[in-house]
């Protein structure tokens, strides 16, 4: 009889995060932001039925990244979880705090007890009446949860999509602009001379009574695409700058201009590539 | 009973394959679902009976309306009860028959068809529906043979339709959980439901708007509070008036406002006064 390799808990553990770390940063990247009237999804996903986004209860969203067998079957379990104790009690009583310390325990659980871990990073969104009641929870493959204030990003190459949004995220902003700060932090996580494939896009609306999730597809969708090639390039060179200018002063009043002027730079830029 | 709590997820919430909800709780927690009873014989019980339900289509679209009251035994159990339910987008239920398990009924129904479409993706065809719909009515015979029944009526908007103003769709079961399409364009249910039939019968367009069918709905409910013990006519005192739920295929389900309903009760009632008036 041969003895098992002894490898110790601290090697195990590391090699399993190392597996699911790899597993989720191999997909493309899902960003979720809060913006003025709620929440927005925006994935990059080729597929128009697998979905990434995903609605879980009246005022409950869902994103994820890494394999897709997994998350879906996370959440099924997370919508039938919420079904089940909104029908038992009332569906006030349902919230996203406590579907995401599910999640937390069950991925928790997954990573500690079996053999392989999934590979799978969530978002679990509440919207509320009022943005300060808005909730953006991360839950990651070992059952970590942090509560994220503004944005998150998840899947793929997130540092440099992360640190674009750090550039160009705006609190408070409408949803078209929200989504352009979305799309220019995907952008930013594509490598060399790539074009960003087809979007999936999904907002958590306040101001929809009874179940506030609705996906953004088709006409609507492409009404809200900024601009594309090299005009959206120039866009961002100018939002950047633009950004930095307006730091010190109070971001909201400032939008409307500040986006009218991004347009006309777009314009511009497309005269010089021309 | 496995109550929701907050420790991992169960495995089986997470292999488990059914996209419906009902399956899950039978599987998961079947204390919860309806129509699990032992029961004796119930026909003495005086539980709180809802009444008389309208249904008809018009142009472009399907109208419910329930009146508001529940009775229980020669007593008046509710007067402001809530009969008409919205369902999902394209779909509104209203319930007859034993109040508490109609109720139970139709919460369910509703988390049902959510719960399909969020697992699925889509939602459930019209016919998928009410398909499932009647197994649930099923579900709660041994229930109506101890004397309680509840029967539902079913409206929808079929998006998938050929001809969008012909769209509307009533459909009634009966406790067996038969279930019958009224391709009549109009239908009633509950104690008051002869007396609501004949007076659709005569007031019934199909190519009515929803304004007009709103009304139609009140003049029949008024007829059946007329002539049915058991059905409540307007209280204008209270101020409480029938229920209406419109679907279109712009609006989707939706509740009439209460100003409208009342308006519409007001011509009613002034439409009835003034023929009385012409006949001295």
């Amino acid at each position: 009889m041969t003895l098992p390799i002894y490898a110790s808990p601290e090697q195990l553990m590391r090699d399993r995060s190392e597996y699911a770390r790899k597993g989720i940063a191999r997909g493309r990247s899902v960003v979720a932001l809060k913006y003025a009237d709620g929440l927005l999804f925006v994935a990059e996903n080729p597929s128009a039925t697998l979905h990434k986004i995903s609605e879980i209860y009246d005022r409950i969203g869902f994103a994820a990244a890494g394999r897709y067998s997994e998350y879906e079957s996370l959440r099924r379990a997370g919508i039938r979880h919420v079904d089940l104790q909104g029908y038992a009690y009332d569906r006030r009583d349902v919230s996203a705090r406590q579907l995401a310390n599910v999640y937390a325990q069950t991925l928790g659980a997954i990573f500690t007890e079996q053999v392989k871990p999934f590979e799978v990073e969530l978002a679990v969104a509440e919207v509320g009446a009022r943005p300060e009641e808005d909730q953006l929870f991360r839950l990651t493959y070992d059952g970590s949860i942090v509560d994220e204030p503004r944005f998150l990003v998840m899947g793929g190459q997130t540092d440099p999509v992360v640190s674009k949004l750090k550039e160009v995220y705006v609190e408070g902003s409408a949803l078209a602009e929200a989504f352009a700060q979305a799309v220019q932090g995907l952008k930013a996580g594509l490598s060399n001379g790539a074009e960003l494939g087809k979007l999936e896009v999904a907002i958590l609306d306040r101001h929809r009574p009874g179940r506030a999730f609705r996906r953004i597809t088709g006409a609507e969708l492409d009404a809200l695409m900024p601009a594309n090639g090299d005009g959206a390039k120039e866009q961002d060179k100018q939002a950047q700058g633009e950004d930095k200018g307006a730091k010190q002063a109070t971001a909201d009043k400032k939008e409307p201009g500040k986006a009218g002027e991004a347009d006309k730079g777009r314009q511009a830029g497309d005269g010089q590539g021309e | 009973m496995e109550q929701p709590q907050a420790g991992p997820l169960s495995p089986a919430y997470l292999s488990m394959s059914t996209s419906s909800f009902t399956e899950f709780l039978r599987a998961q927690s079947p204390d919860l679902l309806p129509g699990r009873r032992q029961l004796g014989d119930a026909t003495s019980l005086q539980a709180p009976h809802g009444t008389t339900i309208v249904a008809l289509t018009f142009s472009g679209g399907v109208a419910i309306a329930g009146d508001r009251r529940a009775t229980a035994g020669n007593t008046i159990a509710a007067r402001d009860l809530e009969k008409v339910y919205i369902t999902d987008a394209y779909s509104a239920v209203g319930i007859a028959g034993t109040a508490g398990i109609a109720l139970e009924l139709v919460r369910l129904y509703a988390v049902e068809l959510a719960h399909y479409e969020k697992i699925e993706g889509v939602a459930l065809s019209l016919d998928g529906k009410a398909n499932k719909l009647a197994t649930m009515v099923r579900a709660n015979l041994d229930v109506a043979m101890a004397g309680l029944a509840a029967v539902p009526m079913f409206v929808g908007y079929d998006t998938d339709a050929a001809d969008p103003a012909r769209a509307g769709r009533i459909i009634s079961f009966d406790v067996t959980g038969g279930r019958y399409e009224e391709r009549g364009g109009f239908h009633a249910i509950g104690s008051g439901s002869p007396y609501a039939k004949s007076a659709l019968k005569k007031l019934y367009d199909p190519d009515a708007d929803a304004d007009a069918a709103v009304r139609t709905a009140v003049a029949a409910l008024y007829d059946a509070a007329d002539d049915d013990a058991a059905t409540g006519g307007p209280d204008t005192v209270r101020r409480i008036y029938p229920q209406v739920v419109t679907i279109t295929a712009e609006e989707g389900a939706v509740h009439v406002p209460e100003e409208r309903i009342e308006a519409a009760t007001e011509a009613v009632l002034d439409e009835r006064r003034s023929a009385r008036e012409a006949r001295r």
